[in-house]
């Protein structure tokens, strides 16, 4: 018996969402009694994969095949279900970021487990868990079924948390290796956090005027340690690039801290972000419906107000 | 070509949350639904102009019960072919992707098309579950879907950017924003929808691996804290000490 987790990884480490996946897999682990095991699927060094006992796992499966540093969500499901059968694996925990939407409700079905996607909290030893319906709207409990569990979590739900541990490597070679997924290119911005990653975000609207005005929101962004974002008719008009785009249509995420500039605040975009810890609205109009959502509301012009939280963060910055 | 589009039946967003039966049932009373946008905008719309192009028909697919025919008849109008409706209530997204599958297993489609989640419960589940049924390549959060021949090219979402991936058909592909643009229907498709064949099958015993206990509904916020705009100190002072976030 163990918990078993898919461990997504880029260039060799796995990726945040991961560690949040395995911190959780430990301590579901922990409460059954068992040992958490990780499967990490691509080639890595083995400084790398031992260090995920950082995390609290026992021992990492390891397949280290440059073949499997592509995803491919077949390949990789029945990688993961032949782990879990031979860990003696009844929960599989994946995170939910790109590659766990992908490959969650695949793993689920070929073990014949029930799947709750995107769980948000830590297990009852009874396998309650909860769940944000309704675009953030409402939550639901959720209880298993089946003697078999896979539990998608929703990135950013629970906090890293180092152990000091280090896991057992052992090499894993999975039987099918048909690929039938072949990537052609990878068009990513290097250096950049990623969005679904990021634990706070900054976000501009329309009322920005133009793409040319982003400076300084990318300025307050890096000040803060942020990753940018926008609001739909931003992207629409091909301002920022289309995966910056939250709300309802884009990317729905869930940071410690969300400020949004120029944002009046519509349904549709409050679906995407209403789960963030705290939301912080600037906004020329004292009526945008955002305030209703917000932790902290600034009344004010964004082309003034924003330079100055620039020049404020320089200076909490330089006093850390 | 030969294309499925499963499409869900939801309360439109600006619909009110509430529950009933002891908050464990979504209160469906004065609600007014909608196809589900990534469904209706991206997954059937990409399809259409993929049959325009090249030929073949789309087939939407909806587990449901009766009331459902409307929104059926609304898909066809923009441009489906014929549709299906697995007459039963879509309990969860297991027993929505294993009625999908069944019909699917013996139609041999090219291209099986979802939208990337539903704006209801928010799964993103029915595309994965449907390709590992019918034992297919999957690919989620597509933004750009191509077909050369029995070859299709595909954007999909990454952290921080788009990977571009190429497959053979057949496939299940999970759209999002940028596969097409939302067409409105118009008199002609409408006309053309009342007598396009809507079939209508009973559903296949499915286990139910998760329940719901109960819903609830957030905590609402209390009201935001004003800060004076020329008091952005205060606001990054509150943020650290306060709030914790920085």
């Amino acid at each position: 018996m163990s918990v078993l987790v898919y461990i997504d990884q880029k260039n060799g480490q796995a990726k945040k969402a991961s560690q949040e996946a395995a911190t959780y897999a430990a301590k579901v682990a922990d409460q059954l009694g068992v040992p958490a095991v990780g499967i990490y699927l691509g080639a890595a060094d083995a400084a790398a994969v031992e260090s995920m006992g950082n995390f609290g796992l026992s021992k990492v499966l390891h397949v280290n095949d440059e073949k499997f540093n592509t995803f491919d969500s077949g390949v990789f499901t029945k990688a993961i279900c032949e782990a879990a059968e031979k860990e003696g694996s009844s929960v599989v925990i994946v995170s939910l970021n790109q590659n766990g939407k992908t490959v969650g409700g695949r793993v689920a079905v070929r073990m014949n487990a029930g799947f709750v996607s995107g769980a948000s909290n830590l297990l009852s030893a009874d396998f309650k868990v909860t769940k944000s319906v309704f675009s953030g709207k409402a939550v639901a409990e959720l209880e298993y079924n089946s003697d078999k569990k896979v539990i998608g979590l929703s990135p950013n739900s629970i906090p890293v948390e180092n152990t000091g541990g280090s896991a057992a490597v052992e090499n894993f070679s999975p039987a099918n290796t048909d690929f039938r997924v072949s990537v052609k290119e990878v068009k990513t911005q290097d250096g950049e956090i990623p969005l679904t990653e990021a634990e706070k975000v900054v976000s501009a609207g329309r009322g920005l005027k133009g793409p040319e005005n982003w400076g300084m929101v990318e300025e307050l962004a890096k000040e803060l340690g942020a990753a940018t974002a926008c609001s739909r008719p931003v992207a629409d008009l091909d301002w920022r690039p289309h995966h910056e785009h939250v709300g309802q249509t884009g990317v729905a995420i869930k940071p410690n801290l969300y400020i949004a500039i120029a944002i009046s605040g519509a349904i549709q975009h409050l679906a995407g972000v209403n789960q963030s810890k705290v939301i912080v609205v600037i906004n020329t109009d004292p009526e945008a419906p955002f305030f209703k959502a917000a932790d902290y509301g600034i009344v004010g012009d964004a082309f003034e107000v924003v330079p100055k939280f620039v020049a404020a963060m320089k200076a909490f910055n330089a006093a850390k | 070509m030969k294309i499925l589009v499963p499409i869900s039946i939801v309360p439109d967003t600006t619909s009110k949350v509430a529950f009933t039966d002891g908050d464990t049932k979504y209160d469906k009373n004065n609600v007014t639904f909608i196809l589900n946008p990534t469904d209706e905008w991206y997954a059937l719309v990409r399809a259409v102009e993929l049959v325009e192009a090249n030929g073949g028909s789309v087939t939407v697919i909806n587990v449901g019960e009766a009331a459902n025919d409307q929104f059926i008849r609304k898909a066809l109008a923009i441009g489906a072919n014929n549709a299906v409706r697995i007459d039963a209530e879509a309990k969860d997204a297991f027993f929505v992707a294993s009625q999908i599958a069944e019909h699917a297993k013996t139609e041999a489609y090219d291209l099986v098309i979802t939208g990337k989640e539903t704006i209801d419960y928010n799964g993103s589940q029915v595309g994965a579950m449907l390709a590992e049924m019918l034992d297919l390549p999957y690919v989620a959060l597509v933004s750009k879907l191509e077909v050369a021949g029995t070859e299709a090219t595909l954007e999909r979402e990454i952290e921080g950017g788009v990977e571009v991936v190429a497959v053979n058909l057949p496939m299940v592909v999970g759209a999002e924003k940028g596969m097409g643009e939302q067409r409105i229907p118009n008199m002609r498709g409408i006309m053309q929808s009342r007598t396009k064949p809507l079939a209508v099958v009973p559903a296949v015993e499915v286990a139910e691996h998760v329940v719901v206990n109960k819903f609830e509904l957030p905590a609402p916020k209390t009201g935001a804290k004003m800060i004076d705009a020329d008091n952005i100190e205060e606001l990054v002072r509150l943020l650290h000490e306060e709030a914790k976030a920085i």
